[in-house]
């Protein structure tokens, strides 16, 4: 659907006001009518996109669970910390800066209605402004319910960690690789004074880097793939300058931060008692698996891991959004070059169709914003695209997990950290029990039902029952308080 | 060879140097700690070398921060009497009583 700014006007008038059980708030956005677009998250993609959509005239809604636009990749302290360089921390902060003034200004000019710390929990048909949506989402901390409407919906909810349980992972001081990064920009802390770093992905170097940069001791990065699995992709490689650059700044800080870096190398067990007081890191076969006999300890108080990121699909996939598995192994949105999904009216952008980065969620922002303004879509963003989306498919399919992963497992290991299920329960469900997806093991053992529902074991389950993962089905993208629940409209199921 | 004899370790704020707007106290389990306004509660309590303020329902096992940006729920914790607030998310303010929560932290309900 394109929504072009000449036919705003009429659309503004065809609606009431936003009112109703369920409007304990009184968002903006919803004041006399939907607003053309809701952007779902402020990371870079939503951010660009929403900024851009303003500018090419569209009324824009942008909603975020954050307290400050940029996402978790931007993520930068509150400003009471005072930091004089919060840049420091950050690469591509030049890409930042420029798009949050541009909200900004667009939010003085009535343009944006930026909506901070709102979670939407999910999207549903607007009954009574057909084409458009609903957007319920918890507000704030007191977690009172809002609702957003909106002719088109631009989901730009971006990714989080993959995670692959090892003996011991549960310990204090064992913390996402992501976690120890987002802890450290929004809130200038430290795990530990040494910390390990591993997993897989170009993020663990950033992690790296940031880590030392801040004054942590990183005694290794261990890195599970090969990066020789880059070398089968040297054309894109080549075609990507930029990408080469970043590499080579990482590695860079790693020498200079004196950090090893060891590939094909897993930590395969953290040790201690109470929080992490070591870790074991071993060697790996090209699945993954730990060659016997090759591990050694290395102390440390903490450890950042991480394998990669998955995107967070939540609420595409209850809209029935197409999805498709993509090189490494995670399920992404199907998406056409615009960012429409097989959904008329749902958009999206950024990591949701395959993650590929930053500089790849700021142009599919941007190219999105174009098309829903009706606008042709230049030419250089559409080249930045496809050599970007080229580029993060040869890193995804470099970074893939082994399917030998799971030999560093024991059946004791809790591989549910919510609900405290071990390997052994998962592996007697699929091997006695004759459960043969992740939904089933769920079912017979209470893996991916806590809290997290699944985001932290879903990847690790799924191969568990020996399947790539299922498009993600929670029924909610986060917890609400009974009481919205109660309070929506019969329609709105 | 401990981190203060090295001595010339670097800080997060160093790297981005400035001073926060305020800091101020809070108590963790009766210990007073000290917090830098802006700071989640996760922050404080890693500042003062703290990574683990509740314990599982299964178990007792000790948990703190995991993915530290609100979507594991292993950081839950107890403030101002409020039991499942994710810490890591949750600002700190001037005076809160954060205490560590034990299993589904509703132990005083009875529940
Ligand atoms: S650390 Fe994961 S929700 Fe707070």
């Amino acid at each position: 659907m394109a929504t072009s700014p000449s036919d705003r006007d009429a659309r503004r008038a065809d609606t009431g006001p936003d009112s109703g059980p369920g409007t304990g708030t009184a968002p903006a956005g919803a004041d006399g009518g939907p607003c053309d677009l809701a952007v779902v998250g402020a990371g870079p993609a939503g951010l660009a996109a929403a900024v851009t959509a303003a500018g090419l005239g569209l009324r824009v809604t942008l909603l975020d669970a954050g307290e400050r636009p940029g996402g978790q990749y931007y993520r930068h302290p509150a400003p009471a910390l005072g930091a004089a360089r919060p840049e420091a921390l950050h690469h591509g902060w030049s890409a930042f800066a420029p798009r949050e003034a541009a909200l900004r200004a667009h939010e003085a000019a009535g343009r944006i209605t930026h909506l901070p710390f709102h979670h939407v929990w999910t999207v549903v048909p607007d009954g009574a402004a057909a084409p458009g949506w609903i957007l319920h989402a918890v507000a704030g901390p007191e977690e009172g319910p809002a609702r957003v409407r909106a002719r088109a919906v631009l989901l730009a909810t971006g990714a989080y960690e993959r995670q692959l349980p090892f003996p011991g992972w549960t310990l204090p001081g064992v913390v996402g690789a992501g976690g120890a990064q987002a802890m450290l920009k929004s809130g200038l802390v430290l795990p530990g004074k040494r910390v390990v770093v591993a997993g897989s992905g170009p993020l663990l170097l950033a992690v790296a880097g940031s880590l030392g940069a801040a004054g942590a001791r990183v005694p290794a990065v261990v890195e599970a793939a090969a990066y020789t699995g880059y070398a089968a992709h040297t054309p894109v490689l080549l075609r990507n300058p930029a990408k080469l650059a970043e590499a080579a700044t990482y590695g860079s800080a790693l020498l200079r931060h004196g950090i090893r870096f060891l590939t094909r190398h897993a930590v395969t067990e953290a040790h201690g008692t109470g929080r992490v007081e070591a870790v074991t890191v071993a060697r790996l076969d090209r699945d993954w698996r730990p060659v016997p006999g090759t591990g050694r300890r290395i102390p440390c108080d903490a450890l950042a891991v991480g394998h990669g990121l998955v995107p967070q699909l939540e609420l595409a996939t209850g809209l029935g959004c197409a999805t498709a598995t993509g090189p490494d192994g995670a399920v992404a949105l199907e998406l056409d070059p615009d960012g429409r999904t097989s959904v008329p009216g749902i958009w999206s952008a950024g990591e949701t169709g395959g993650v590929g980065g930053a500089q790849l969620a700021l142009a599919e922002g941007e190219i999105a914003a174009h098309a829903l303004a009706g606008r042709p879509v230049p030419a250089r963003l559409a080249r930045t695209r496809t050599r970007l989306r080229a580029f993060a498919a040869a890193m995804a399919a470099a970074h893939r997990p082994g399917p030998g992963w799971t030999g560093w497992l024991r059946e004791d290991t809790d591989v549910c950290r919510c609900e405290e299920v071990p390997a052994g329960r998962i592996r007697e469900a699929v091997r006695d029990l004759g459960a043969r997806d992740a939904r089933t093991v769920k079912l017979l053992t209470r893996a991916g039902m806590g809290w997290c529902q699944g985001r932290m074991c879903g990847p690790a389950v799924a191969a568990l029952a020996g399947h790539d993962p299922a498009p993600d089905r929670r029924p909610l993208s986060c917890p609400v308080p009974l009481g919205h629940l109660a309070e929506l409209p019969p329609a709105d199921h | 060879m401990s981190e203060a004899t090295r001595g010339r370790r670097r800080s997060p704020r160093d790297l981005v140097g400035g001073t926060p707007t305020a800091t101020w106290s809070l108590r963790f389990d009766g210990r007073e700690l000290s917090a830098q306004a802006g700071q989640s509660i996760a922050a404080v309590l890693w500042s003062a070398g703290i990574l683990a303020w509740r314990t599982t329902r299964e178990t007792g096992a000790p948990r703190g921060a995991f993915c530290g940006i609100g979507s594991c729920y292993d950081c839950l914790v107890t403030v101002n009497g409020r039991p499942n607030q994710r810490a890591c998310l949750v600002p700190a303010r001037p005076g809160d009583r954060v205490t560590t929560q034990e299993g589904t932290g509703h132990g005083d309900l009875a529940v």
